[in-house]
């Protein structure tokens, strides 16, 4: 839930990059990080192994600026994608306001995106959190790899109800910001 | 493991209560700096020496008593209720507030780990009546902002997130 602080004027709103492992979630925050004016950023930080695979999450505070008396921030965090990790996974999404699941492309990651998928929506189940209430946004990324599954399959298996989707290639930063800006509007949204 | 409340608005008359109260703790325990943070890691009110990234410090102090809360339900015990880490010169000792929030303590050679503990547990009590009061008062019911605001971050979005 966004955090509105009226004696601070600040609103603080949490956005969850989820999905399943090696799907590209650490990418899109580096990429965000890398090409985000540096003073609207704070630091990343990065929870991972030595082999750079999240290990807890990782954290990229964006700064919009002060709208209309208000200084309007997105904490941007990934959860690890490995199954073994859902306790770190269920952590971090306490309190999202806005969730972007990041689905791999690859037609031999698609049992894992499905069960990711299905992690999600238990997890949120577990917070007491509605699924249709939460602002999810899909990206189906590494579009630019061989062996990859139709979008519209994907979209059949993954996104039935017609959430806001995108391809991606987020190494190479195609569809990353597109991603980001779809969920940021529907949170705000969701505090107008 | 019990889910807790987030906060969600916090006024100016419950901002001040927050700082006078991590204001007297900091003041009576002798620390450096008091912080107090949120469980979903956002910084809600700091006071004293707090020369560093607040925003990711906040994050980070969150992370750590939710990894501790975890590993407390594996030894069989629900939760967490204090946590402290040495270090050379400053050392933190972190506190469970109500199930809602962290309350920091940095401290150094000036004081004592018992006496920071001892003056956690007079304010923690007054802390957590004010969440508390947060949860379940009017201050839920505020209306948020208004209505241009949303179209005006719209556009900023449109702006920052741009290749």
């Amino acid at each position: 839930m966004s955090m509105i602080n009226y004696a601070s004027r600040e609103i603080n709103c949490k956005l969850v990059y989820y999905g399943p492992g090696l799907g590209g979630k650490t990418t899109n925050l580096e990429y965000i990080y890398n090409k985000v004016r540096p003073e609207t950023r704070g630091k990343l930080i990065s929870l991972a192994t030595e082999t750079e695979r999240t290990l807890f999450f990782d954290f990229l505070p964006v700064d919009l600026g002060t709208i209309r008396g208000f200084n309007t921030r997105f904490h941007l965090y990934t959860v690890p994608g490995q199954v073994y990790y859902n306790a770190s996974r269920r952590l971090i999404l306490k309190g999202v306001d806005g969730i972007v699941f990041v689905a791999d492309s690859q037609v031999e990651r698609m049992d894992a995106n499905i069960a990711s998928l299905q992690n999600l929506y238990e997890n949120l189940a577990d917070y007491g959190y509605d699924p249709q209430q939460v602002p999810i946004v899909i990206q189906y990324n590494k579009r630019d790899l061989p062996n990859i599954v139709p979008v519209e399959e994907l979209r059949a298996e993954l996104n039935p109800d017609g959430l806001p989707d995108f391809e991606a290639v987020a190494v190479k930063g195609i569809g990353v910001f597109d991603t980001l800006k779809s969920v940021s509007k529907l949170v705000l949204k969701s505090l107008g | 493991m019990m889910h807790r409340d987030t906060v969600p608005f916090i006024g100016p008359r419950e901002q001040q209560r927050f700082e006078r109260l991590i204001t007297w703790y900091m003041v009576e325990a002798g620390l450096r700096a008091a912080l107090l943070v949120d469980r979903t890691g956002r910084l809600l009110s700091s006071v004293g020496e707090t020369d560093f990234d607040g925003t990711a410090f906040a994050t980070l102090v969150a992370a750590d008593f939710a990894a501790g809360d975890q590993l407390a339900g594996l030894l069989g015990e629900e939760d967490v209720a204090a946590l402290c880490h040495h270090g050379e010169n400053r050392s933190m000792y972190l506190s469970d507030v109500g199930g809602r929030a962290i309350l920091v303590a940095l401290f150094d050679g000036r004081t004592t780990l018992g006496m920071v503990r001892l003056k956690a547990r007079t304010v923690i009590p007054e802390l957590a009546g004010l969440f508390a009061e947060l949860a379940g008062g009017d201050a839920r019911t505020r209306g948020p902002i208004d209505p241009g605001w949303v179209s005006e971050a719209e556009s900023e979005i449109d702006r920052l997130f741009a290749d």
